[in-house]
């Protein structure tokens, strides 16, 4: 990978996982706190975590509009399970400030709560070596429910998309920063340097 | 092949809640309160431990009534307590299906001698340590997450802040410790020899490390994080204070931006009394909560 930094999203949540992960890939990673922090990056990572409580600490200092406005300009992001939910641009119930950025409507929380969590092996279309299955850890993990035409779904379990890409967006209900496999995020990184490319 | 209840998916959990606050509720409308102010959990008690301090007498897991509606007003996880070695409130509190279970000593202890085999659960435990020999133990017995103790319900935060500098400090000295002399490293802890081996090589707790108890304003919740904690619980700090949800939103970005000074002074601004206190000498030693459990 070449020298760009890659933002990890460090308000709440399972950061150290994805700079861990990004290392592991080869590429530089970088927490990011303050809207000023995305500047350089050439893609950024909204990791696991609480979804209400990032939304919440999101609005602080203009990050919601600093990040919606570096989005809208081609900045590639990978939102993980609460990354995910804030990609969206709809949850099924309650209302929490969301980035809005993906045509899909996903539910929280929708497999149940924490004792219904749980790991297994799925088919991810895309990343290499597809034929091999992925480990997906999905904890207390929202699924996509329903989604536009541009959104193209990477996953399924039992039925429902809980990998997705639109565009330069990419998101995912479980947690491949839990595990050793580093073909999602080597996809991601992949997606950053196309976009590198266009530009 | 589907698992459930893997300790990835324990430990996974409070992983996602790094960076957080865990704040202490005892009905529905505190835990609302909490949730708007950015909660990453709540704990379902039916008294805070600066209450449980005053009340005196048993003090046990709470009614499940509470416990479900305090489950039914918050889609954050929702953790429950049970009394050291009492297992059955333990299958209880899986039974109702709360998202963490803290084995705690703020309860009065229902065994003298065992801790619950934490490993016999689906549901993820976290529990409290002084030192780094508890923290292992209680991982040796399958805890997911760790809390440094402090001493509940009395707003110092002093014994927060020696807990966890006691464990890091241990765990620096580990780091240097020559491999041979690891064995009786383990042995002087008590601390199950594989963990001791982990930390000496990683440097870090094979699990999320939370500050807890007497944590009361935005820079104390800083504090704890600039010495390494992962997040805080909050019990009595934020419901016996003047005005809860300015304080429970102020501590949450404080936790967020412990390292930039200039946010910690906005947010410390005019949240109005906190809750008045108390000095650990004179508690008197017979009456800390921090030496329950072993």
């Amino acid at each position: 990978m070449s020298g760009g930094v890659i933002g990890v999203l460090a308000l709440q949540g399972a950061v150290r996982e994805h700079l861990r992960m990004l290392d592991a890939c080869g590429a530089r990673g970088r927490a990011v706190k303050r809207p000023s922090e995305l500047l350089d990056c050439e893609g950024l990572i909204i990791p696991g975590g609480e979804s209400t409580a990032i939304g919440l600490l999101i609005m602080r200092g203009g990050f919601l509009e600093a990040l919606r406005e570096t989005a809208v300009k081609g900045l590639p992001i990978f939102g993980t399970c609460a990354g995910l939910i804030m990609l969206a641009r709809r949850v099924t119930e309650g209302s929490q400030p969301l980035l809005g950025l993906m045509d899909m409507t996903v539910r929280r929380n929708a497999y149940g709560r924490q004792v219904d969590s749980f790991e297994a092996d799925l088919r991810v279309r895309g990343i290499e070596d597809e034929e091999r299955p992925f480990r997906a850890v999905f904890i207390r993990a929202p699924w996509i429910e329903e989604m536009g035409e541009g959104v193209e779904p990477l996953c399924f379990h039992q039925g429902r998309a809980v990998l997705a890409r639109q565009g330069h967006l990419l998101a995912g209900a479980f947690h491949p920063e839990l595990t050793d496999d580093r073909r999602i995020h080597r996809y991601f990184l992949r997606m950053v340097e196309e976009r590198k490319n266009e530009a | 092949m589907e698992e459930k209840g893997t300790l990835r998916i324990k430990t996974g959990l409070a992983e996602m809640l790094k960076g957080g606050v865990i704040m202490d509720v005892t009905n529905a409308e505190q835990a609302r309160i909490a949730e708007k102010a950015g909660a990453v959990a709540v704990m379902a008690l039916e008294r805070v431990p600066a209450d449980i301090r005053a009340a005196g007498g048993v003090a046990r897991m709470a009614d499940p009534t509470v416990i479900e509606e305090i489950m039914a007003a918050v889609s954050i996880p929702v953790m429950a307590k049970a009394r050291i070695g009492h297992f059955v409130e333990a299958q209880i509190l899986e039974a109702l299906g709360v998202d963490y279970i803290d084995e705690s000593e703020v309860l009065t202890p229902a065994d003298e001698s065992f801790h619950i085999d934490k490993w016999r659960f689906t549901v993820p435990f976290v529990c409290g340590a002084i030192n780094l020999g508890e923290a292992l133990r209680r991982i040796g017995e399958g805890a997911a997450m760790i809390r440094t103790k402090g001493e509940a319900g009395t707003g110092n935060v002093v014994e927060a802040v020696r807990h966890m500098r006691t464990i890091n400090e241990e765990i620096r000295r580990l780091t240097v410790t020559p491999r041979e002399e690891l064995m009786t490293a383990a042995k002087q802890m008590g601390a199950p020899y594989d963990l001791v081996v982990w930390v000496a090589e990683n440097g870090r707790l094979p699990v999320v490390n939370f500050s807890a108890g007497g944590i009361a304003t935005p820079a104390d919740a800083a504090m704890m994080m600039q010495l390494g904690a992962d997040g805080v619980f909050v019990g009595s700090g934020i419901f016996k204070s003047a005005d809860p949800a300015a304080r429970a939103r102020a501590i949450v970005e404080a936790t967020t931006h412990y390292d930039d000074p200039q946010i910690l002074a906005e947010v410390s601004r005019g949240l109005g009394e906190p809750m008045r206190g108390q000095e650990i000498s004179q508690i008197g030693r017979e009456n800390l909560i921090q030496f329950r459990g072993w």
